[in-house]
């Protein structure tokens, strides 16, 4: 008898026959890309993927991937995949939403799938903007923004989708940028390695309705003094120079400072994705917002200790079958008083 | 001095009677519902025919004493078949003066009334908006008036225990309970049961209560408080195992046995709602039956979670009411789109809005049929009855798995909380639903429709080959390729609306009760059958040629409903709405139908439909 052994999956099984449909240059292309190159390498069987969406641009994905897929309805992508886990444990969930799909309409469910740490991959396409209707602002979009829907500027303060997934003590939380390839391919495999909720941020450029939204982060002179690369056990450092690093005060905040002049390395902060509480990460997520400070990308969070949601339900199953023993339906239905009419 | 031997006896008459209506009304703390409960389960289990009717208020704890915050509990229990709670009631039990001025009214004359005279003070009164004491002023004159010290009396059974004031009162109710036992003979066996394993922890409570409950039985016994005592005898029920239910509770063990007969595990997506919460109460406690409940974090959560879980293979449920159904309708349309088996349950209750949230109501009929946007047809039941509620629950996961549709199931306020005696089917005797699933990548396609039903194949996520892509998008039909084509749209919206319409070859062709034709017929749908069987058995006792129709499956209407229509003189559609079903039924089959409408969060009266037959029959 032989074992016979699977050919290795490649990019090219993950590619369906439907003619991609997002505008051309859009950011979306580069990561379909990257996620078809990723989840060949994740050792999973493809059957086992399924890729839910919801409404959107970024909510077209599922029809680009050759895996099994839900385009369900608007903000509701993060409920239609807890049913799918909760009920299908063994299955490989990714959701693709975007900034007004996950933080507007679908805002609770976002939330609420982090908090209960449901092993679901979720990958936020942000592009501060409403594409798929045409450019009306975004819960992303910056205050004072001037849209279609805003034409004297927007009244709304912006989320920071990682603040927020940090707020609701997602046991995951990352970012990454459309057009940073091998960034984001290796976010993504991180995301894939952890076992409950992973939120990826995918800063993503809409060329036809907010074109250039993150060129400050992704135009290659002015990028490295503007981002952070954040990496496990290393220090906080950035600038064109690698000059620049984020250090502790005293009274618990963090400030940027100028290596040199008795400064090192050693003193900055070491980032430590594995913390157990959210704080460390929360204070990161938000300093992009004060000026001087830099804006982080890499995983800012990955605390992998806590029991996934599909799990719990799991065992407090098997838990009262081990203790009353499996259901038998006679018994229920006879239950309580009873009497026989004869 | 002399010994107890030597105490006469009190002599009391023993009366046997067919039936009676009692009801149970004191403040929501009063522990009207437990009591209530607690005689139905007593009096069901001796062997009487039942039917309840909890009443009670939207508030957790209405000020104490004052009119919202009034409870109530009825059950009718009888030698025979029983099918309503009864209009008018036989007896009345008041806790206070609130209670009986919000139920007094529908004291029969003569009926017997117990008060408890220990809560009829100056406050209490006020707190009532009465002027004058009822109690002293004559306007009770034509009940048989029982005032009874129900404070003192309860405190000195329980003095010795040296417990508190407050608890010894909050006992007052299970020694009304005891004199009622007592009233029509009937044993404390039962409660005293209940009693121990209620309070099996806090043995103090146990005794308490236990004491009260005899007290109460003990003082009619032994005082003249009562000269008659009643017995029903036990009902001629079909042959069989009989165990009570309210509607909820048999909702989800329909599903639970619907899983079992399909060999799906059942999977509860649900975010509490009254008057359906108890279903997610229930189904919660089923989990070595491997169910799974999801209290999602909305309504909307609560419906999407589910379509998951039916996508990857579960017979999902969702349940809800009125103001949570809206909520769920965009993505009902997804589950008409997706052609996913799903069922949904609407409790539905008093609106619009908040409306009514504990009171009953028929008024989501229209809701169920076209309440979503476009051409979204679902296929739409309702129970009749508490116990009818089991097997609607198996007839919708039947449809919804064989079909792969979703499938509404109406019930309401008044079926969720009441309960009937209900005959235990034998398992074997439920036959299985069976489920296919697809495997063979050969030729598949995710819309490839069964010729016969029209069903698409069910493809589970983890089959390997099968790797598709399913959304709300319009789709080609076979490939379920996203397409925008005119025809392609129309030919799928038909295709949609036809396998729907094709369930009416599935389910039975109706039949009417009473007359086959004559001068009226009576048609009905939901929880209104109770009280239309018995209006309709009595005008046709005397001498009027009615028949009663009553509807479970309201889309697709039965393939005989418009002959059946053709038979009478006249149609009479009573419903607890403005006319939903006349509405459908005027026009789908042009027929001159009338409506008898309520709108007051109450189920019908006998008397109020036998006076519109009468009306329609010209008499």
């Amino acid at each position: 008898m032989t074992t016979a052994t699977l050919p290795p999956l490649t990019k090219k099984d993950f590619q369906t026959d439907q003619e991609v449909r997002w505008c051309p240059g859009c950011g979306d292309y580069a990561i379909l890309s990257a996620v078809q190159s990723v989840f060949p390498e994740l050792g999973i069987p493809r059957e086992n993927f399924v890729v839910v969406s919801g409404i959107g641009c970024s909510s077209r994905f599922p029809y680009y991937m050759n895996t099994y897929g839900f385009h369900s309805i608007h903000g509701r992508a993060p409920a239609v995949a807890t049913g799918i886990k909760i009920a299908r444990p063994e299955l490989e969930v990714w959701v693709a939403t975007g900034d007004g799909d996950a933080l507007a309409i679908g805002g609770n469910h976002t939330i609420h799938m982090l908090r209960r740490n449901v092993g679901i991959k979720v990958l936020l396409f942000n592009n501060r903007i409403y594409g798929l209707t045409k450019g009306q602002y975004s819960p992303t979009s910056e205050f004072h923004k001037v849209t279609k829907s805003t034409p004297f500027g927007s009244p709304d303060r912006p989320f920071n989708p990682v603040s927020l997934a940090i707020g609701a003590e997602s046991t995951f939380v990352a970012r990454s940028v459309d057009v940073f390839q091998a960034h984001l391919k290796d976010t993504l495999k991180h995301a894939a390695a952890h076992r409950g909720s992973a939120f990826v941020e995918i800063l993503q450029n809409c060329n036809i309705f907010n074109d250039g939204a993150w060129f400050s982060l992704t135009e290659k002179d002015a990028r490295s003094e503007h981002i952070l690369q954040l990496e496990h056990g290393k220090p906080l450092v950035f600038g064109k120079n690698r000059d620049k690093g984020l250090r502790r005060r005293p009274d618990g905040d963090i400030e940027v400072v100028q290596l040199g002049n008795g400064i090192t390395e050693s003193d900055l902060v070491v980032h430590d994705a594995h913390h157990p509480r959210p704080s460390y990460a929360f204070l990161l997520s938000h300093m992009e917002h004060r000026p001087g400070f830099p804006t982080p990308i890499g995983v800012l969070r990955a605390w992998d200790d806590l029991p996934r949601y599909e799990d719990v339900m799991k065992d407090q199953i098997q838990e009262v079958i081990a203790k009353r023993g499996a259901g038998d339906l006679g018994k229920l239905l006879r239950a309580g008083d009873t009497w026989e009419v004869k | 001095m002399s010994t107890l031997a030597e105490v006469p006896l009190v002599k009391h008459k023993k009366e046997v009677i067919d039936r009676a209506v009692i009801r149970f009304a004191g403040d929501s703390g009063d522990g009207m519902q437990i009591t209530g409960s607690q005689f139905t389960n007593t009096v069901a289990l001796y062997g009487n025919d039942i039917a309840t009717f909890p009443d009670y208020p939207a508030e957790i704890r209405a000020p104490a004493g004052t009119i919202p915050g009034v409870s109530g509990f009825q059950l009718h229990f009888s030698s025979n078949e029983v099918y309503t709670p009864g209009d008018a009631i036989d007896a009345l039990i008041a806790m206070n003066p609130a209670a009986l001025k919000v139920n007094v009214g529908d004291l029969r004359a003569n009926g017997i009334l117990i008060v408890n005279s220990d809560s009829f003070k100056e406050t209490d009164l006020r707190k009532a908006q009465m002027t004058s004491n009822p109690l002293e002023d004559h306007s009770l004159d034509k009940y048989r008036l029982f005032a009874v010290e129900l404070q003192r009396l309860t405190r000195a059974s329980l003095q010795h225990l040296g417990i508190d004031a407050k608890t010894m009162d909050r006992c007052k109710n299970f020694f009304a309970l005891g004199m009622c036992y007592w009233l029509y003979n009937r044993s404390t066996e039962p409660t005293i049961r209940w009693i121990e394993e209620k309070f099996s922890k806090k043995p103090l409570l146990m005794e308490a209560n236990k004491l009260a409950l005899k007290g109460g039985y003990s003082y009619c016994e032994a005082t003249e408080a009562f000269q008659t005592s009643y017995e029903i005898p036990p009902a001629h029920l079909t042959p069989g195992l009989y165990r009570n239910v309210s509607g909820n509770q048999a909702l989800a063990l329909g599903f639970v046995t619907a899983a079992q007969k399909s060999g799906l595990s059942l999977f509860l997506g649900s975010y509490p709602i009254t008057p359906a919460s108890d279903i997610l109460h229930e189904l919660s406690q089923y989990k070595s039956f491997g169910v799974i409940t999801f209290q999602a974090e909305d309504e909307i959560a609560a419906i999407t979670s589910a379509i998951g879980a039916s996508y990857s293979g579960a017979l999902a449920i969702t349940t809800t009411s009125g103001p949570g159904m809206a909520l769920k309708t965009e993505a009902l349309g997804l589950a008409v789109m997706t052609e996913l088996p799903l069922v949904i349950c609407n409790i539905q209750r008093g609106g619009p809005s908040t409306g009514l949230p504990t009171k009953t109501e028929q008024a989501d009929l229209l809701q169920a049929l076209f309440g979503r946007n476009s051409e979204a047809p679902i296929p739409v039941l309702a129970a009749s009855s508490p116990g009818d509620c089991f097997w609607v629950a198996l007839e919708a996961s039947r449809i919804a798995l064989k079909y792969m549709v979703p499938v509404i199931v109406l019930s309401d306020g008044y079926l969720a909380n009441g309960a009937e005696p209900w005959r235990i089917p034998k398992t074997e005797d439920i036959p299985p639903i069976p489920v296919t699933f697809a495997t063979d990548p050969h030729g598949f396609l995710p819309y490839k429709r069964d010729p016969q039903t029209l069903a698409r194949p069910w493809a589970l996520p983890g089959t390997p080959g099968l790797e598709h892509r399913i959304g709300g998008l319009e789709k080609q039909d076979g490939t379920g390729n996203v397409n925008y084509e005119p025809l392609n749209h129309e030919n799928m919206v038909r295709i949609r609306a036809a396998k729907v319409a094709a369930i009416s070859q599935d389910i039975p062709n109706v039949l009417p009760e009473g007359d086959l034709e004559g001068d009226l017929l009576v048609v009905s749908w939901g929880s209104t059958a109770g009280s239309i069987t018995v209006a309709v058995k009595a005008e046709r006792a005397k001498g009027r040629k009615i028949g009663h129709l009553h509807l479970r499956y309201l889309n697709p209407l039965p393939s005989n409903l418009g002959d059946v229509l053709k038979r009478y003189r006249k149609v009479l559609v009573p419903e607890l709405n403005m006319g939903q079903l006349l509405w459908v039924l005027r026009a789908k089959y042009l027929v001159d139908a009338v409506g008898l409408n309520k709108i007051q969060g109450r189920p019908f009266k006998q008397a109020e439909l036998e006076q519109k037959f009468d009306e329609m029959l010209g008499l």
